[in-house]
């Protein structure tokens, strides 16, 4: 249910995969009956926790791993059974997987070379690759002479020089710090824009997700959780896994009272009752649990849609502070608040009630 | 330990570490040392004290046709056989890297089986396999046999480069357009090549140092310069052999100096 494919019908999608499943033994399912439409032009992210299918799944896209049953589809045309050479697709490995024995614009020159390409425009082209990842003067030089950061824009520039229909990249910027990650995050957006080619990112990194995505697909044990914008997936998570893994978030599990106009009342273990957006499927009488973030909960002194608490305690991280709220039934509520807004905070160990505003509250599954 | 100064028993323990290494390696280095003195001793017997020095075992070496026709014999079974061991080796060590090979483990045992097994056991069993084909007392027979002991080399040194060429280097090849040909021979043959060098190196100090199999197949005319050697230590002992053993010699310090240089980290930094 969750892994139904969103797709804007007015919108061609380059690449489907219809009911892709791969499975190295019987026990081991790493993708599950997957169906995916990647839009043409967009920058989508799949992300997920190690061993969720989200590399299996670029990689079957690449043509180096083979489902073993579903089809996949590019531009129409069934791509399945095409050896990688013949799918024109740039791949970006985390590990740059450049040539060691050429140097720099030989790296880059490579696929144009193998098209067949003049040398005085394979040469042009070299020199307009290398100035876009700004590394204009370098192509004398060997890869084992770059920092890593520059070899990673060296892959990058001979990934983008032939100009393929779609850009893979897998962790890309996973061996850099966190300052060049951070740089590089910016560099390839802009390159995205500037080039408006298909790009499909792999990462465990959320935040990498949030900032550079057009759409984010979120990959659990085989499965497309949930594939939306970026802002979507952290506010309107439809699963207990998004939720989680997206940002922190604070749980509460209860049992639904009523639903009905996309909202839904849940009672939590204390007795409280809360109101909030009801997730797919969410009727009277079932499990569930209300889900909000730390900086949605905000007022103390609200009237409606509130709950009763203890403080424990306050961290103080400069622009924002955090505090930490008991509430009866041995929750833990977690609130991010600006600093100036803590002022009238009572000390620990005094009640207070928190104001969940029902908008920004989710009761799901 | 304390400070930038070492402890008595450290000191002692270094010296000793030290004087064993150098022992070792004096024993494992006299008898070539002694064979190269006696090559160019003038007196022809083999013993000390030297006292007069001379040139005249090599003039005898290289103007003697037995020993110009044995190393000649054995110069043109190093190369024939480097020339065919070095791309069957190859390719087995290719064949055995493929993540789908079934039975990977036993044709890898299969083919190292002449590096380990009794040379004279080889030996004998090529003489019996050969004379049934008419192979033995030929050229080809003799070829056959050295590139037999020489392709596990081969296959060795190749397998241990194989092992550390990552396999996305392959995988970026292909995803740029190139065909697992074009990949083979842009990227995967300029990584592995030192490899094959210093294999191909192997195969040919295999075949020349050979002097086993040599003895079963060679007929009386096909003499090398190991079997020339082995025959003149038996019967008339000359300081020949001596000049004849030190021209091996150098020729092993060349290959295995230039094996050295091509496995260096990095030699194939530069094109």
């Amino acid at each position: 249910m969750t892994d139904r494919p969103i797709v804007d019908p007015a919108v061609p999608s380059i690449v489907s995969f219809r009911a892709v499943t791969k499975r190295y033994d019987a026990k081991s399912i790493v993708v599950d009956d997957l169906s995916l439409d990647i839009v043409k032009g967009e920058f989508l992210t799949l992300l997920g926790p190690s061993g969720s299918g989200k590399t299996t799944t670029l990689m079957m896209l690449a043509g180096f791993e083979w489902p073993n049953s579903g089809r996949i589809f590019m531009d129409g045309q069934d791509i399945t059974d095409l050896p990688p050479h013949k799918r024109d697709m740039g791949v970006v490995f985390q590990s740059y997987a450049l040539f060691p024995h050429m140097s720099v614009a030989d790296n880059v020159a490579f696929p144009l070379a193998v098209r067949g390409i003049a040398a005085a425009e394979a040469r042009r082209r070299v020199g307009e690759a290398l100035e876009l990842v700004h590394l204009t003067g370098f192509g004398d030089r060997r890869p084992g002479q770059l920092s890593g950061g520059q070899q990673q824009r060296v892959a990058l520039a001979r990934s983008l020089v032939y100009r393929p229909r779609i850009v893979l990249m897998d962790e890309p910027l996973g061996a850099l710090d966190k300052a060049l990650r951070e740089q590089m995050q910016i560099e390839i957006k802009q390159i995205h824009r500037q080039l408006g080619v298909t790009f499909v990112y792999v990462t465990h990194d959320q935040d990498e997700a949030l900032t550079m995505s057009d759409r984010v697909a979120v990959f659990h044990e085989g499965r497309i959780q949930q594939i939306s914008p970026p802002v979507e997936i952290y506010n309107r998570p439809r699963t207990r896994f998004v939720a989680n893994f997206l940002g922190e978030t604070n749980m509460l599990p209860g049992t639904v009272v009523s639903a009905g106009d996309g909202f839904a009342r849940i009672r939590l273990g204390n007795d409280a009752v809360l109101r909030g957006r009801a997730g797919d499927g969410i009727a009277a009488g079932q499990e569930a649990v209300l889900v909000v973030r730390p900086e949605a909960i905000s007022e103390i002194h609200a009237e409606a849609n509130t709950i009763e608490g203890t403080l424990l305690d306050q961290l103080f991280h400069g622009d924002h502070v955090r505090v930490r709220i008991a509430i009866s039934g041995g929750q833990t509520v977690q609130l991010k608040l600006r600093p100036q807004a803590c002022a009238g905070l009572p000390p620990a160990g005094q009640t207070l009630r928190l104001s969940i505003p029902a908008e920004e509250a989710l009761i799901l599954a | 330990m304390s400070g930038p100064r070492q402890s008595l028993p450290n000191r002692f323990g270094r010296f000793g570490l030290g004087l064993a290494a150098v022992t070792v390696l004096a024993f494992l280095m006299a008898p070539l040392i002694i064979i190269v003195l006696f090559s160019f001793k003038s007196s022809g017997d083999f013993t000390f004290p030297i006292t007069g020095w001379s040139l005249k075992w090599y003039r005898e070496f290289f103007t003697t046709p037995t020993w110009m026709d044995a190393l000649r014999n054995s110069l043109v079974l190093a190369v024939s056989t480097t020339l065919l061991a070095t791309p069957l080796g190859t390719m087995a060590a290719l064949g055995l890297a493929a993540p789908q090979l079934p039975g990977r483990r036993l044709i890898s045992a299969l083919l190292l089986i002449p590096m380990i097994a009794p040379v004279v056991i080889v030996g004998v069993g090529m003489y019996f396999v050969f004379s049934m084909t008419g192979l033995t007392a030929t050229y080809p027979g003799l070829i056959l046999g050295h590139t037999s002991l020489a392709v596990p080399f081969v296959v060795v040194t190749v397998s241990a480069v194989l092992t550390g060429l990552d396999r996305r280097l392959l995988w970026a090849a292909a995803s740029m357009g190139a065909s697992p040909f074009l990949t083979f021979r842009k990227v995967t043959l300029p990584v592995i090549l030192p490899g094959i060098a210093s294999g191909a190196l192997f195969a040919f100090a295999t075949s020349l140092d050979e002097v086993v199999v040599t003895m079963f197949l060679a007929g009386p005319g096909q003499r090398t310069l190991p079997r020339e050697m082995f025959t003149i230590a038996r019967d008339t002992l000359t300081p020949t052999i001596a000049a004849a053993a030190t021209v091996l010699i150098a020729a092993s310090i060349v290959l295995l100096t230039a094996s050295m240089v091509l496995s260096r980290p990095g030699a194939n930094a530069t094109r």
